[in-house]
Order: C-alpha cells, then structure tokens, then sequence
C-alpha cells in the first residue's frame, strides 16, 4: 500500500455511469461499521491511541488482498483542501473531514482505499472503521459481496467487538448489528416536476427505509437528488436489508419513469424548452453557484435520460457534478478562490466540460483548467 | 448557505416538511432555528434521529434505573452522557447500560436479536476453540454457497479443510 497526499483524480470509478439504471442511480454504496475489541471508540480516544489503531489497522490492511495495492490516505497528512475534495467525492464523511483549518485536521483518520475508489476503509472515524463499497448505477448485490469480503479479510486479521445478541458494536447504537448501511443515490426530476415525490417519500419512510440530501445525514436535497438507504441495521439479515432496498428502490425507479412519460406525454414542448434552456445556461453562463449547477445538471440529465439531449453522456454529467463542487476548483485552481472567483471558475468548467462533450462526444477529464 | 432567517450566519439546521403532498425544505442556522423554538433533535429525520428518541425517553426512564446502571467501569461514560451526545464510548458500555440500550434498540431496529452474519475472531485468538471457528466456517461456507459466490465458497473450503487437518 503507498501514502498518498496528492490525490489528483483518484476514487472517481463510480463516476463511470456504467452501472444498471445509471441514468436514475448515480452510485451504490454499502458500508459495514466496525469496531476494534478492547479499545474505546475513537471519540474518546487521545491521539496516541488513535495513532496506534490507525497504524494497527493499515498493518491489517496491508495484509489483505484486497488493498494491499491501494492507497493510504492518512488526513493529517494532507491539505485542507485535499480533505474537502475528498469528502466531496464522497470518500470520507463530513465528520471526519474537519474544519478548513490546518489544526483541525483529525489525528489518525484517513482513508485506504483501492485505486477506483470501488472498495476502502474509513479509519477512526465515531467507528474504528467503516468498510465501504461504491459502485456505479444499481449494483446493491455486488457492492455489498465486495465489502463483505473486505470485512472477512480484516476481521481475520482484527478483532472486531461482537456481541451475540447485539452483533456488531458500533458508537451508535443507530448502527448496530449488521453495522450496514446500504445508499442509493438516486436522481428523481420525474416525480419531482410531477409533484408526486412527497408521496413516493413517505411511503419510503413506511416501509423501514429513509431518505437524505446529496452529502448524507443533515444534508439538504439539491438537483433533485435523493440517498435512500436502510434506516435499521438490528434484527434483519444482511441479505434482507439488501433486498428490500432493492425491491423498493426498483418501485422508485418505476414511478419515476412513468412520471417521465406523462410529462413528455402531457407537456413535450415546456419539457424540451426547459432541458435546453439548462443545457444553453450550463454551455453559456459566466457565473454559476453550485446549487445552480445542480439545478441545471438536473434537467440535462432528464434530458439525457429521455434521449433529447444525445450528445451528451451520464458519465460527463457526473463528472462535472464533482468537479463544479468549492473544493475541486480550489483545488484545480491550486490557490483560496473568493466567492465571487468560486462562480467565475466554476461556469468556466462547465462550460469547458460540455464544449468539449458537445464537440467530440469525448470524456472530460475534469482536472484540466 | 446561509441561513433562511437571518441572511447572515451558516445554516447548520436543514428542515424537509412533508405536509399534504408538498414538500418544503427550509435552512436556519442554530440561533434562529432556536429562537424559532425549532429544536433539531425533536424534529424527524435531521441530524440527530436518535437523539430525539433519547429526549422522547429521557422521562421514562426512573432515577434508580439510571442510578443502577451508573458509569461504564470501562471507558467511564455516565448514561447521561450517552443520553446527550448519542453516542456510546466502548464497546463495554452495551454490557453497563443494557437495559435502557434494549428498550432503545426495540425502538429503533426491527428487533434486539443480531440475525446477520457472525463474527468469526481470527482463529489464533483464545477466545474461541477449534471447533466454535470451524462451525462459524461452515456458516459461511453455505452462505456463499446460497449467494452463488463460488470463488469465495471455495476459500472458505480450503481453510475448513486446513483446519480439519491441524
């Protein structure tokens, strides 16, 4: 495994657009929460103790097939920036990132992780690690056979806390016993535009599963995006937990697409209007804020999805959604940008991005400025 | 973002209502939301879940119950403490506050009883035998097997017949 502290455009394989249904799913992602035995968890641990587990830990790590060839992302290591531009490919939490200061950076957190992204660990987070797989589309069967094997590989190495009626122990007890968290991140413009999410939403919430914004626990919901995930980890199985969110998730994806087609039935000409009036801002705008972007993105991949838009790809818009976040053109920019430079810089991309999509149907990059 | 309130501090607080179909999505940040008399922990589905269900049952729970269960003798946690941030501090502390964890977890999961995959420790720990981790190997021989992974059901075979012939 290598230390790395220049990330440059690692951990982005989700972004592909390859997976089942990508144009509604954007990525899967299973996580199992795991604790070490005989040691607190980490929010009442000092940093020696943390420094210990996450050096533990990566000895562990480096041992395992899996991610013996990835990659060690220790945050203290890194920059600010580096640590935000992290979490906004949604490789470590919010929680673990830590302020824009430098002396906020958490001890003995980091990240290991293979090269795609596809498979890692989070370490010393409120749990001593927390496995995780994320794939493209809808792929919940196959995300979750790679983190369970991951966890296999580990857990003979470490050992975990269990309990034999409490399974797994986690720091909170909102995550016990299974320690699986299963996420779809699902784009919903359909049910929105047709006024039927909330319905679709609360029926979520009855049936065991819940809903959040784009970043996860707290977070708001923009460009009509959506996470569902499972909201209990106790009392089912793993393979339950998986199939219900599957069974669920392949109801929302069916609505959605019904919704599509009344609103292409009903209103074509205001639905087409609205999809290149988005595609014209994103290709010709000089400013734009993030929730801006989202909000545009929004109806190009509606439009995408509903074949009007043919010369654009899923994987080009999901590009630019990471790549148009603060954090990434500050990091692209290689200095601090100030609000008003954040809206220059980042509808410069965007329309980069599209240009070059548009001319050549080719993938872009990102990276470049 | 700022907040929806006062237009000048972080919001922090992101509210979705659902009421008669619409959904609403409101920001504050933490003086206006508390100047609102919106309490994040009381309101579903933000940030904290289950510090609302640990508000909600902080009435319920009698002092001597509370007294009872007392510190985890481990890593010190008062059963307060839990109450206020939510979060346990060792994995002993399921063993000190078990019965408040119990009556908790009936609330919050489909069950108390862990029915998902057993934890096999590495087999050179003393605290399982031989025996109990060629059982917990023979579990995840049919799981694999169940779940049509193959490749991994014949790992699992090779260290069961390993083991056998230790």
């Amino acid at each position: 495994m290598r230390s790395v502290t220049a990330i440059g455009d690692v951990g982005l394989e989700w972004l592909d657009g390859s997976g089942p249904h990508a144009d509604v799913v954007l990525s899967t992602r299973v996580r199992l929460a795991r604790n070490l035995q005989a040691h607190a968890f980490p929010t009442r641990l000092g940093p020696d103790e943390r420094r210990r587990i996450w050096a533990r830990i990566r000895e562990a790590a480096e041992a395992t097939e899996l991610l013996r060839e990835g990659a060690a992302i220790e945050l203290s290591a890194v920059t600010p920036v580096t640590r935000r531009v992290l979490l906004e490919r949604h490789l470590i939490s919010r929680e673990i990132a830590g302020g824009l200061a430098e002396e906020n950076a958490p001890v003995g957190a980091g990240l290991f992780m293979r090269g795609g992204g596809e498979l890692g660990a989070m370490v010393n987070e409120e749990d001593h690690l927390r496995l995780q797989a994320l794939r493209s589309g809808l792929r919940l069967t196959e995300a979750h056979r790679d983190v369970d094997r991951l966890d296999e590989e580990l857990g003979g190495r470490l050992s975990f806390a269990f309990h034999p009626e409490f399974g797994f122990l986690t720091s909170c007890p909102t995550n016990v016993g299974t320690g699986l968290r299963a996420s779809l991140l699902v784009h919903l413009p359909g049910l929105v535009l047709t006024k039927e999410i909330a319905k679709v939403l609360q029926g979520i919430n009855q049936v065991g599963l819940t809903f959040r914004g784009l970043y996860g626990e707290g977070s708001e919901v923009i460009g009509n995006f959506f996470q569902i995930s499972n909201q209990t980890t106790l009392g089912k199985s793993e393979e339950d937990l998986i199939d219900h969110l599957n069974r669920i998730v392949g109801q929302v994806i069916q609505y959605e697409m019904q919704a599509r087609g009344v609103l292409l039935r009903d209103a074509p000409a205001v639905i087409e209007d609205k999809i290149w009036r988005a595609y014209g801002l994103l290709s010709h705008a000089r400013t734009l804020s993030f929730e801006e972007v989202m909000n545009l993105l929004s109806a190009v991949r509606l439009g995408v999805g509903l074949k009007l838009i043919p010369s654009v790809r899923v994987s080009s818009l999901n590009t630019v959604m990471i790549y148009s976040q603060a954090a990434h053109l500050e990091h692209a920019a290689g200095r601090r940008l100030s609000e008003g430079e954040e809206e220059i810089h980042r509808a410069a991309y965007v329309r980069r991005a599209l240009g070059r999509e548009g001319r050549a149907g080719g993938r872009g990059s990102g990276a470049e400025r | 973002m700022l907040c929806d309130h006062c237009g000048e501090r972080d919001a922090v607080i992101h509210l979705t209502h659902i009421e008669n179909n619409e959904m609403n999505s409101f920001h504050l940040c933490e003086t206006c939301a508390a100047e609102k008399g919106i309490d994040p922990e009381t309101e579903e589905g933000v940030n904290a879940p289950l510090a609302a269900f640990l508000a909600q049952m902080g009435g319920e729970e009698s002092d001597t119950a509370a007294a009872e269960e007392g510190e985890c003798p481990y890593c010190g946690l008062s059963l307060d403490g839990f109450k206020k941030t939510g979060r346990l501090g060792c994995s002993q502390c399921y063993v000190a506050f078990e019965a408040h964890l119990k009556n908790l977890m009936r609330r919050l999961h489909a069950g108390t009883q862990h029915v998902g995959k057993v934890y096999l420790p590495p087999h050179d720990s003393t605290d399982t035998s031989r025996e109990e981790h060629l059982s917990g190997l023979r579990r995840r021989l049919t799981r694999a097997v169940d779940s049509e992974d193959f490749e991994r059901a014949a790992k699992i075979r090779d260290q069961i017949r390993s083991l056998e012939g230790a």
